[in-house]
């Protein structure tokens, strides 16, 4: 293929843009085409290693590696579905806290704040993003860990009767508390980004639902939010994302027992603590073979979890469609 | 011990005249009777590296940063990235010593690249056992067997017959106990496990001995001493272990544990070494030293150890190395003593030097740690 390729000429495109895709200047071309493959290149490279470094131990322990919940460095044997599925627990109670509270907060800030706090707030939550995890952490340990066992915990006990999932011993640490503070931590990703897409909503819109007679609330909920869609899915991938793969602050709160959770108090245990807090004197046979294989399931949960998050995007796109002109 | 002690404090005090330059050899000969208490002066200079457990850091930080004040040619950096990234490294030749909580195992030396390896013990550290109670104090008497069964999980409550017979007097409430432990691989787990196998059959066939093990499920786990500390403080009815230096430095709660000579003995740097120096032949194979005989001992405890190889590739860092590893393991134990670890006891000094001794350089005779 000659460098020369004029790139089809995308209709809405404007003329420039047009022009400077139709640059020839292979060195230009070239150098952005590096520039774009290297990454491609770093992720395979450091899949590839990770792969040939947890080898042997998906090798060794095969299927049961995912499916056992039996975790002994003293008698080899490894299996990271407790990991696996406390990585998912924590995440799921994060988000389950962080979305409504995320996009609550975003449209307050972008509809129902005066514009002169708007950017105070507004800072006040992405500070929220610059406070190191391990102070999470030690917050979440040493404050909201007590907290949680005197009043939280109870409350919900009392409230539930006592019934999953909200049984068993009160400690504090544990998943409610794991998931508790990792909604704090990705409460500025859900924000901020949902926030700038609500207001990206085009005025015209908000002002025709306006004119055709919708209440303030009918606005958000049909014209704004929907509008906004696909961004604030965006957000909430983002945020999933670290709520995933957040180490140091889960490690602190969870109670780094791996064992399959019977209860939002049960304490439990993420791949990515298990990474953490074993890694350093990881020297029986299988050990670190095994944890780099954790990190390679964490990769692949991420994955997952990101696709399933893009075909949602798509399907809640196509309901739309269909159902549009319905205010 | 204290006679081990005060020698090393006299050697120190001679270390540290030697480093002025107008002091004379006369003086400094006078200062003590130990042939190796100068040997430092032989360290041709250099830049050491060396890597492994988290244990040994602060020590080593302060052990390696009071040589260089006195040999100002020598320099060690130390990594402090956990045992098992120490023995990696050494098994890869990446650093001149590792340094590991527990010794290099038969297949960890069959992994090593450069030779023959020798395994010094250096540091000498004991495990205390904390909980929080209200309304009872430090100093709660547990014997090894309640111990295990409280791990175990076969006593449950405060006021089990078995904690409270041994402790008539003591105010004990029903709450059930929550067990802490270590979730980060630790000297300090192994220790502790190492205990509770020697003195439980049920913990032996069960979880066992190592770094990481499986606890029995209930337990809760939190990073590092500071992690354990910190739950068993913000939260009542608690269990845990805790590192020796760690309890002293921060007046923690701990248990007295009944010894094998049936006495109740507290965690201290004394009892500690009493423990220790019921063993004076450790090797690397053969080192764990908890539970030892003697009316003084507290029988939670082991040692922390350096690995080098026996010949060296390179002459000056060879002999530069084994010249502070000596007087890390002598005359540096006193460092050890300000940062609230348990000096080595005179027969593990001695064991030290011996090991020492055989570290050739390139040729593979000449012995590196020499006295003139």
């Amino acid at each position: 293929m000659s460098l020369t390729t004029t790139i089809p000429s995308r209709p809405g495109t404007s003329r420039g843009l047009r022009r400077l895709l139709e640059v020839p200047d292979g060195a230009y071309r070239g150098a952005l085409g590096i520039v774009a493959a290297l990454f491609a290149i770093l992720l395979l490279a450091f899949v590839a290693s990770m792969v040939i470094q947890s080898r042997s131990a998906f090798a060794h322990f095969g299927l049961s590696f995912l499916t056992s919940t039996k975790w002994d460095a003293v008698h080899h044997h490894f299996g990271a579905l407790t990991f696996i599925v406390g990585t998912l627990e924590t995440t799921f109670i994060a988000m389950l806290i962080a979305i409504p509270i995320g996009l609550g907060c975003a449209l307050a800030l972008a509809f129902a704040t005066p514009r002169r706090l708007q950017v105070p707030l507004g800072s006040a939550v992405e500070l929220l993003a610059a406070v190191p995890s391990v102070v999470y952490g030690l917050w979440g340990l040493l404050v909201v860990g007590p907290w949680m066992r005197e009043y939280i915990e109870p409350a919900l006990a009392h409230l539930t009767g006592g019934h999953f999932p909200f049984s068993g011993a009160q400690i504090g640490t544990g998943l409610l508390l794991a998931g508790v503070i990792l909604s704090i931590m990705v409460l500025p990703t859900m924000v901020a980004i949902s926030r700038d897409v609500l207001m990206a909503v085009p005025e015209t819109e908000i002002e025709a639902a306006f004119a055709l007679g919708a209440t303030r609330w009918q606005v958000m909920r049909k014209v704004v939010v929907p509008g906004a869609r696909t961004g604030i899915v965006g957000a909430t991938t983002l945020a999933t994302g670290r709520a995933l793969g957040e180490t140091i602050a889960v490690t602190m709160v969870i109670g780094n027992t791996p064992a399959l959770a019977h209860s939002f108090f049960s304490t439990g245990a993420t791949m990515a603590s298990v990474i953490a807090n074993e890694f350093t004197e990881a020297t029986e046979p299988y050990h670190l073979a095994s944890l780099i294989a954790v990190g390679v399931l964490l990769l692949v949960v991420a994955v997952v979890v990101n696709l399933a998050a893009r075909l949602a995007v798509r399907s809640v796109g196509h309901q739309r469609a269909i159902g549009v002109g319905v205010l | 011990m204290l006679t081990a002690a005060a020698l090393a404090l006299g050697v120190v005090l001679s270390a540290c005249s030697s480093g002025s330059p107008s002091s004379t050899p006369k003086a400094k000969s006078t200062a003590s009777s130990d042939p190796y208490a100068q040997a430092d002066l032989h360290a041709p200079g250099g830049a050491l590296t060396g890597a492994g457990s988290t244990f040994d850091q602060p020590f080593f930080t302060k052990a390696f940063y009071v040589y260089n004040q006195q040999n100002p040619g020598v320099t060690v950096n130390y990594a402090s990235i956990g045992s098992g990234g120490g023995i990696q490294q050494f098994q890869g030749q990446t650093v001149n010593f590792g340094a590991s909580d527990v010794p290099m195992t038969p297949v960890d030396i069959a992994g090593a690249t450069g030779g023959q390896v020798l395994q010094v013990p250096v540091a000498l550290g004991g495990v205390t056992i904390s909980y929080n109670v209200p309304g009872v104090g430090t100093g709660l008497k547990l014997t090894p067997k309640v111990l295990a069964d409280i791990f175990l999980g076969n006593v449950k409550n405060w006021n089990d017959s078995a904690i409270k017979n041994l402790n008539p007097g003591v105010n004990l409430p029903s709450n059930p106990i929550q067990t802490v432990h270590r979730s980060d691989g630790s000297g300090t787990t192994y220790i502790t496990t190492n205990y509770l196998s020697v003195v439980s059959q049920a913990w032996n066939s069960g979880p066992g001995t190592g770094k990481s093990v499986s606890w029995p499920s209930g337990s809760v786990g939190e990073k590092g001493n500071e992690g354990v500390a910190g739950f068993i403080k913000t939260t009542p009815y608690t269990i845990g272990y805790v590192e020796l230096a760690y309890a002293l430095q921060n007046r923690f709660t701990y248990a007295k544990i009944e010894n094998s000579a049936g006495k109740f003995v507290s965690p201290s740097l004394a009892s500690v070494a009493a423990d220790a120096a019921q063993k004076p032949s450790i090797t690397a194979v053969d080192f764990s030293i908890v539970n030892q005989g003697g009316a003084t001992s507290y029988p939670i405890s082991g040692y922390s150890w350096v690995l080098v190889y026996e010949l060296q590739k390179n002459q000056v860092l060879g002999t530069t190395m084994v010249h502070v590893l000596d007087w890390l393991t002598h005359a540096g134990q006193a460092q050890a003593t300000t940062l609230d670890y348990v000096p080595l006891p005179a027969n593990i000094e001695q064991l030290a030097r011996t090991t020492l001794l055989q570290v050739t350089g390139p040729d593979g005779k000449t012995q590196l740690l020499t006295t003139s």
